[in-house]
């Protein structure tokens, strides 16, 4: 659920917000739709990390990636393929945490859920 | 206990963040829930400040690699829209611009208004941040938006008075109706663009920077030029010169730096007539003798920059018709310098290219004539020693009284620091670049002499725009005759051909009237005696036309003859270039626009045609290795050519590097002050008529060296030293591998150039390739009924890294070969060249 609220928002809004926007969307889907930290992080992570793969390859592909393998060479990186995971690896981290801090947030305002006792059980 | 059993759990999550939090959280549960959720903010809140910061060289990380408005959005489809509209606020009527397959695009307006704001709203599609670069650098605002590297850059900008002399351009340019109309409808046309803009679709290099395209102004194209006017006109070497005058004296300054070379073939054929009774000169300064007489005790100028251009008459062309040919050398950057252009509204179309930042086309021809460029290095610029009545420095001592200085304030941003203010001393001579040697940066060039005033033709008001205004609609030899007298900086050999069967070339611009030498070395600025004194009427520029030899043409050697009766500067080029080029066009005949193309790429060497006899003359075979013996075998077979394989190229230029490098070294490399060389053409003239010259004993060792001594010496480290870097002689020897060229992005980033690749050519040879400097632009024009033109740049109409059209003529311009120029006659015309169209469309509100 998190992940496809985080992931159609953000593929969504992308061109017409500033890249830090994807933090605010996981952070807000994220207390409306957060469990688990675990959850939380990997739903923000994955979500992200694929719409940024998704749009650049849409750009890239028509490109034949020449704009992608002169950037990879720019930042001193092997190949273009490289490239596009730190690209998704950035997007990823900062969707990831914005998720998981979504998530603390809304447990300092709720009462301890059944959810939290478990896991303090695990 | 769970804290060991959590410490286990790093293993199996490989992503920390979320295991962080729960292992805190159980260690002490209570005051954790707080602590958690501002502890993970504010983690968020630094990750997203650390990719939304600039840390010294690189990008804000967030922005730039965010697929969505980063540079992923850079990258331009292969696939182009056949036919777009746009509705643009500002123009009065339709645009339809005509893109052909190298993407240049072919302007049809209804009015000159419209033409200008559409030559200013493509040229910004494909080149704003190229436009918005060189003129923050013209303009001293670079550290503006790249932070303190750029500072000394910018204070020796703005302290040469290049803001000083936009200024007074743009006055210029003002006054007249049309160049105002031009380039008020240019900046439109850009700021419509501009404001069209969002964060995504800004050039690559603003995304990088981390800084946002701002609107364009006429001073920009003010400054453009000006940076042209610096490029050629803005060197001097007075300063080395007087330090050379002061340790040799004026008996051995005169000798080895002559005001005529040795060598000559002139512009202006020697022996044409002057048909004007010359104005009078300026009598010798009497500070200026005395500065002769006292030295009686016992950065130099880059090779590279230049260019070659030539007309032959319809009288040695196969077609019967007059044929131009102009190619300027200039650093090689991508984007290009030049952009390929047409321009076509009511009595107006002509084709050629443009300089992104300023409207109509520079070099290029129309229906009726055709024209070109080559710099004449007139000596423009000169510096003043000044006298300053205290420490205050508000008074100045010249024409036996004290004078007032005025001061200019000059603010400099700079990134994330407080703004520099720079008070600059302005006297009547010009702005006091640096009023001591503690103000002066190493960073800056050592020939700007500390304590001196600039007077500099690019600070004096001017509307050259207005030349190239009546160029793009010249019909004949009255109107283009009528254009030059407009034109002021930076000099350039204006060549010329028409379908009326005329060619010409006059070395042009606005001349300072001087007495000979008169800023050979820095004056004496006390004595007005050294002011300049006025101007050479512009009909007594030199200028030739429709010459019995039946061609003109320029190598940026020397204009005239000595009979010429002013003095325009005592050094130009060496004569090489233009040697071969007057015996190649003497020979030709049936000249067809395939044979200039061939001799704009010609290799061959007139240097070593001049010296390589003697040089080999004082090599003895007897005492060489086998290595040194292979080489020689080499040299000998040798066609003297600098082609890309050639192996005798490779150990001529070494040798003759070495030859004089050895020769001036020991006299002329000095820690304590720089001295001016003397040049390849006086070492030529030593060498071949003077080898007894005292010049060749080496004074570092006791023993006395003679010529034949330095040339063998030479031989051997040029050989060993090419040996010990390349192996035996052969392939890894050739000329093109040992000097590859490359072609850099402007702000050198790596995967932004080209690779590196072989070339033939060098400077002092008319293909004058020479590393990252070279022909910028070549182009040979056929007259007649049907006016041909052929054209190539070593780049591509976008500046944008991530466009099919970024490097695509490049190869064409390594082989050698030039693009038929596309030049419609009218917007409806039918050509298979044509790929798109984009139909610019008033915006009705």
């Amino acid at each position: 659920m998190l992940f496809i609220l985080i992931f159609i928002i953000s593929l969504a809004t992308s061109y017409v917000l500033p890249w830090w926007a994807v933090a605010a969307i996981a952070f807000a889907m994220s207390v409306y739709a957060g469990t688990r930290p675990r959850q939380a992080f990997w739903s923000g992570f994955g979500a992200i990390f694929l719409v940024w793969i998704i749009i650049a390859l849409f750009k890239s592909i028509p490109n034949n990636h020449m704009l992608a393998k002169r950037v990879a060479e720019l930042f001193g990186l092997p190949n273009w393929l490289l490239l596009l995971f730190v690209t998704a690896l950035i997007g990823g981290l900062v969707g990831g945490l914005a998720a998981l801090a979504g998530l603390y947030v809304k447990r300092v305002f709720e009462k301890p859920s059944e959810s939290e006792f478990t896991e303090l059980k695990n | 206990m769970p804290v060991v059993q959590s410490h286990s759990s790093v293993t199996t999550n490989k992503f920390g963040a979320a295991w962080l939090f729960s292992y805190i959280s159980i260690s002490v549960q209570p005051y954790m829930k707080i602590f958690r959720a501002l502890f993970s903010v504010a983690l968020l809140g630094v990750l997203i400040w650390a990719l939304q910061t600039k840390f010294g060289p690189v990008p804000p990380v967030g922005g730039f690699i965010n697929p969505a408005t980063g540079f992923w959005q850079n990258a331009e489809s292969k696939n182009l829209k056949n036919d777009e509209t746009l509705q643009l606020d500002g123009l009065q009527d339709e645009v339809i611009i005509r893109y052909d397959e190298n993407r240049v695009p072919h302007i049809f307006a209804k009015n000159e208004h419209d033409l200008y704001f559409a030559q200013g709203y493509v040229t910004a599609t494909d080149r704003l941040w190229q436009m918005d670069i060189q003129t923050r650098s013209a303009g001293g605002r670079l550290a503006e938006v790249v932070g303190p590297d750029a500072l000394e850059t910018d204070r020796y900008h703005r302290r040469t008075g290049m803001v000083y002399g936009a200024e007074n351009s743009l006055r210029g340019m003002m006054k007249d109706p049309r160049t105002k109309l031009a380039v008020e409808a240019y900046t439109a046309g850009i700021n419509q663009y501009v404001r069209n803009l969002t964060i995504r679709n800004y050039p690559i290099e603003f995304k990088l920077l981390g800084y946002k395209p701002e609107e364009w102004t006429p001073l920009n194209t003010a400054l453009l030029l000006k940076l042209m006017s610096e490029t050629l006109a803005g060197g001097s070497d007075d300063l080395e010169m007087t330090n050379t005058l002061n340790k040799f004296g004026a008996a051995v300054t005169k000798d080895l730096f002559p005001d005529h070379n040795y060598q000559e073939d002139p512009i202006i054929p020697t022996g044409t007539k002057w048909n004007f009774t010359p104005v009078p000169v300026p009598k010798t300064s009497e500070s200026f003798k005395a500065q002769m007489m006292s030295g009686n005790k016992p950065k130099a100028r880059v090779e590279g920059i230049g260019s070659n251009n030539w007309a032959v008459s319809g009288s040695k062309s196969a077609s019967g018709y007059p044929l131009l040919a102009n190619d300027p050398h200039l650093n090689l950057t991508f984007p290009s310098i030049w952009y390929q252009i047409q321009l076509t509204a009511p009595g107006v179309n002509v084709c050629g290219v443009s300089l992104p930042g300023s409207p109509y086309v520079i070099i290029g021809y129309n229906n009726k004539t055709s024209w070109g460029f080559t710099n004449v290095d007139a000596d423009v610029l000169d510096w003043y020693q000044l006298k300053f009545k205290d420490n205050t420095k508000n008074e100045y001592w010249y024409n036996n009284r004290w004078n007032k200085t005025t001061r200019r304030t000059e603010v400099i941003k700079v990134r994330g620091k407080p703004d520099v203010t720079e008070q600059v001393i302005y006297t009547h001579f010009g702005p006091v670049v640096y009023e001591d040697s503690t103000q002066k940066s190493r960073k800056v060039p050592v020939n700007v002499p500390a304590g001196t005033a600039l007077r500099w033709i690019a600070h004096d008001e001017s509307n050259d725009l207005l030349a190239f205004h009546l160029l793009n609609r010249g019909s004949n030899y009255d109107d283009y005759r009528k254009a030059l007298t407009y034109y002021s900086a930076p000099a350039q050999n204006f060549i010329f051909a028409s379908t009326g069967k005329d060619i010409a070339i006059t070395p042009n611009g606005r001349y300072p009237l001087k007495f000979k030498e008169q800023g050979k070395f820095i004056l004496d600025g006390t004595d007005a005696a050294n002011d300049w004194q006025g101007w050479i009427p512009a009909a007594h520029n030199p200028t030739v036309k429709n010459p019995p030899r039946g061609f003109v043409s320029s190598a940026n050697q020397s204009s005239t003859d000595a009979t010429y009766p002013y003095y325009l500067n005592w050094q130009f080029g060496n004569y090489n270039r233009g040697k071969r080029i007057n015996n190649r066009l003497a020979a030709m005949s049936n000249i067809t626009a395939d044979s200039l193309r061939l001799l704009q790429t010609d290799n061959y060497s007139i240097t070593a045609h001049d010296i390589l006899p003697t040089l080999l003359n004082y090599l003895d075979p007897t005492k060489l290795d086998a290595t040194q013996r292979a080489a020689l075998t080499e040299l000998k077979q040798w066609n003297l050519c600098y082609d890309a394989t050639s192996i005798g190229a490779s150990i001529f230029n070494s040798w003759w590097v070495n030859v004089y490098s050895m020769i001036w070294k020991d006299d002329f490399d000095s820690p304590n002050a720089d001295l001016r060389w003397p040049s390849r053409d006086r070492t030529i003239q030593l060498l071949l008529t003077q080898p007894k010259a005292k010049w060749f004993d080496d004074v570092k060792t006791p023993s006395v060296e003679t010529c034949a001594d330095i040339v063998s010496e030479a031989f051997n480290v040029a050989v060993n030293d090419l040996a010990k870097k390349h192996s035996k002689p052969g392939k890894g020897w050739q000329w093109g591998t040992i000097r590859p060229s490359k072609i850099d992005h402007m702000a050198n980033l790596p995967g932004f150039g080209s690779q590196e690749f072989s070339t033939g050519g060098n400077s002092g040879i008319v293909n004058a390739m020479s590393g990252g400097a070279g022909p910028s632009w070549r182009m040979v024009v056929e007259m007649g009924p049907q006016v041909k033109g052929y054209g190539v740049y070593p780049g591509g109409q976008s500046g944008n890294p991530g466009s099919f059209y970024y490097t695509n003529m490049l190869q064409t311009w390594k082989e050698g070969k030039l693009n038929e120029l596309l030049f419609l006659k009218s917007a409806g015309e039918k050509s298979e060249r044509i790929k798109t169209t984009l139909t610019l469309k008033k915006d009705r509100h």
